[in-house]
């Protein structure tokens, strides 16, 4: 008696979102399965990867890093270096120098470089702010009107700054922008409703539902993830259709099993050995959670997880 | 599928003798159909009818026991597909894998890396549970009886690769005493590979080319009476791995079918070569995805500090949040006279507010109270860190130990101020901003005021 495969069919589907323009254009989302059950049904769109580049260049990071950037002098060269790097699919500028309780750059100066950047490449372009609300309520809104035509992704707008970013990005100049939530699957949908009451399209928002290295209470980000797939598919909850991005970086790059030296922790080998470790594992752990995107830092990292996601799908 | 209170009514005696404990038939079977009672504490129930409840109100996935003593491991037993609908139960148990065409250099350096990782992570040991001692073609018995020996000194639980009926017997007499597993059955040695496993005592892989052929070896298996079985769902590829994985849990858990409720063996070492960045990728996977034991083709630190931090979270009861043990934790070098940060031990927050004072780079004592494992907020509003029990535990465990006397607290409570100054005389209370992203300025700050 040959096993009864009994697949799990939905009547609904996430949303797919195009970001870019032109031949190298990608879309997210799109999927009426579970993420990788393609025993189930169609995947829509492969998960994406994106390269993550900064306004403050290559500060902190490791060898393998800096050496792959070796010779670029300014962001649109590391963006270059980035769109080239192998399974990138977008590139994604993180603008963490406009902090006022870091850098403090201007929005100005921050606005040309996400300008340089973008007419650099043409991958698509995700541009993320700097974590302040504040600042980020008036950057992301000059970066949106300074790069219109180039349907970039804006991250993120969140609770208290969505109307600003929300209008700007996805209303006024048309671009996509990114909804950001801390692990909650109440506070996600209630930022979509909001923003979709605002008048952004469903098709132009990605979700951001918030993110931690593995072992730094990820089984928070895990559950959210599940759940929001579960209310997205099977209770065919249009509010928590919208594909979800993931920077996976960040965190993973800032936890101290990928900063201590190798110096302070003998025992445990390679300091750049265990980011990329940590860096892998993380992403691996939110694709099959159901991240549609992750935006990744280090070369070994990216051409990893584009051949994982091409295995799977 | 579980029965209901009323099917089993019908199946009892009906005599409301309460020799069970319970007043009448009918209070039996309603306790039973919740769980609160087993079937046997009936006395006059008849064989069928306990035979045919057992076997509806058995769990969907089995539980099996492998190893022994401090080795001894629980796998399986899971009720549910996602952890949020109750809990996982049996964590993913990692092995490291060697095998036979390996030279005696190459086995004994990865089983000695294996023995390396071992550390204390929030109160659990983390270290690599088995090894996969895998028998290639070809290979003499007296060579893998040999690794088998070698393997079985480090007192990991060992997992068996072997086809051959014969090699196996002649390991599995080396090493059956403390009850590893082996990984051997297939549609066409079966009948023999359970004969050599029932009679050493331990617990049998099976593995197929299909979903269909795995499907009815087990079955088959099944019938012939041995059901200590792991179903191994490694298969040629990658994809088809990850497919087989989630069909065969998918089938136990959600559409109940029982020949598929066995714990799983997913062999990551055979799928990725020598790549072994896609080895970390696919561990990370089939942690997530199903995998009972994950074997893998090496385990140092690198591989290590993820997979098990992603292993803990994913395996936390949702119900029962992570707590980290309360006491004085120095940071960046800190000494007795180091400026104290207190909080709460949410094991959470603790990772998130010790990341942040890490980086600032200032020495300090962290001190983590006993708060229930709940995160500030909650435990402030719960009464369980309130100024009362943070007097007492700096009294108590912090003064006889620390000579600074300067305290800063959570931006959060920072109404527990007046109330600390005045339960702990002496002592200099400084509150902290509201969020953890805040603390390095805050420190940065305070060095520049020269208030450190």
């Amino acid at each position: 008696m040959p096993f009864n495969r009994k697949p799990q069919k939905f009547n609904a589907q996430i949303k797919a979102v195009e970001i870019g323009v032109g031949e190298k254009a990608i879309k997210i989302g799109g999927e009426n399965i579970l993420p990788f059950y393609t025993f189930d049904g169609d995947m829509g769109n492969t998960p994406k990867v994106g390269v993550e580049i900064s306004d403050m260049g290559l500060e902190g990071a490791v060898a393998g890093i800096v050496s792959y950037y070796e010779g670029c002098t300014t962001a649109a060269e590391m963006a270059k270096k980035a769109a080239e790097m192998e399974g990138a699919d977008f590139v994604a500028l993180s603008l963490e120098g406009g902090d006022p309780n870091g850098a403090n750059k201007s929005t100005e100066e921050l606005v040309a470089v996400a300008k340089e950047v973008a007419d650099a490449i043409d991958l698509p372009l995700v541009v993320e702010g700097c974590k302040n609300v504040e600042k980020d309520s008036e950057l992301l809104v000059k970066v949106a009107e300074a790069l219109q035509g180039k349907n970039v992704l804006v991250l993120a707008a969140k609770e208290e700054n969505y109307k600003a970013v929300g209008a700007a990005a996805g209303l006024a100049y048309n671009q996509k922008v990114g909804a950001e939530s801390a692990v909650d699957i109440n506070l996600a949908k209630q930022l979509n409703v909001v923003m979709t009451q605002l008048g952004v399209k469903p098709e132009s928002v990605v979700m951001n539902v918030g993110t931690a290295a593995v072992g730094y209470g990820y089984e928070y980000v895990v559950s959210t993830m599940d759940r929001i797939k579960a209310a997205a598919l099977a209770q065919s909850d249009t509010t928590l259709q919208m594909p979800i991005i993931t920077p996976v970086a960040s965190e993973t790059w800032s936890v101290k099993e990928s900063l201590a030296e190798e110096a302070d922790a003998p025992e445990w080998g390679s300091r750049e050995e265990r980011g990329i470790s940590m860096e892998i594992q993380t992403a691996a752990a939110d694709l099959v959670s159901g991240s549609n995107a992750v935006i990744l830092r280090h070369p070994q990292s990216v051409a990893t997880i584009a051949k994982m996601i091409k295995e799977l799908a | 599928m579980a029965l209901n209170g009323i099917q089993i009514f019908k199946l009892t005696p009906k005599k409301n003798c309460k020799e069970c404990g319970c007043p009448t038939c009918m209070a039996f079977s309603m306790k039973v159909a919740q769980g609160a009672l087993d079937i046997s504490a009936c006395p006059h129930m008849s064989a069928e009818a306990l035979e045919s409840l057992s076997a509806a109100t058995a769990p969907p996935m089995k539980t099996i026991k492998v190893g022994k003593g401090d080795a001894e491991y629980t796998l399986g037993g899971e009720t549910v597909l996602y952890r949020h609908e109750k809990t996982f139960v049996s964590k993913t148990r990692y092995a490291v894998s060697v095998c036979s065409d390996m030279d005696d250099a190459t086995i004994d350096a990865k089983i000695d890396e294996a023995g390396k990782v071992d550390y204390d992570r929030i109160g659990e040991q983390m270290h690599v549970e088995m090894l996969y001692v895998n028998c290639c073609e070809g290979t003499a018995a007296d060579r893998y009886v040999e690794i088998v020996k070698k393997a079985a000194a480090t007192g990991k639980t060992l997992v068996l690769g072997v086809k051959d009926v014969e090699i196996a017997k002649a390991a599995l007499e080396v090493c059956k005493d403390a009850k590893p597993i082996l990984n051997g059955a297939d549609a066409s040695n079966y009948a023999e590979m359970s004969a050599v496993a029932t009679a050493a005592g331990v617990v049998l892989g099976v593995s197929g080319a299909n979903l269909d052929e795995l499907y009815d070896t087990v079955a088959a298996l099944e019938k012939a009476g041995n059901k200590e079985l792991v179903i191994d769902t490694t298969g040629a590829t990658i994809k088809e791995t990850f497919e087989n994985t989630v069909q065969v849990r998918r089938a136990a858990l959600k559409n109940e079918d029982r020949t598929f409720g066995y714990p799983s063996i997913v062999n990551v070492s055979k799928l990725t070569k020598d790549d072994k960045y896609m080895a970390q990728a696919l561990a990370s996977v089939f942690t997530m995805k199903y995998g009972s034991i994950v074997v893998l083709p090496e385990m140092t630190y690198a591989d290590a500090l993820p997979l098990f931090g992603l292993r803990q979270n994913v395996f936390t009861d949702p119900q029962k949040p992570m707590k980290v043990a309360p006491g004085i934790y120095p940071l960046n070098g800190a000494d007795e006279n180091s400026i104290i940060i207190t909080t709460v031990d949410f094991a959470l927050t603790y990772f998130v507010v010790s990341g942040e004072l890490e980086r600032s780079g200032v020495p300090m004592n962290l001190v983590i109270n006993d708060a229930g494992g709940l995160s500030v907020l909650t435990s402030w509003a719960a009464g369980k860190f309130s100024s009362g029990s943070i007097a007492k535990f700096f009294q108590e465990e912090v003064e006889p130990k620390l000579k600074c006397r300067k305290m800063i607290i959570p931006g959060k409570v920072a109404v527990l101020k007046g109330d600390l100054e005045a339960k702990l005389p002496g002592w200099e209370i400084i509150v902290a901003p509201r969020e953890a992203v805040e603390l390095v300025k805050f420190f940065k700050d305070m060095q520049a005021n020269g208030e450190l």
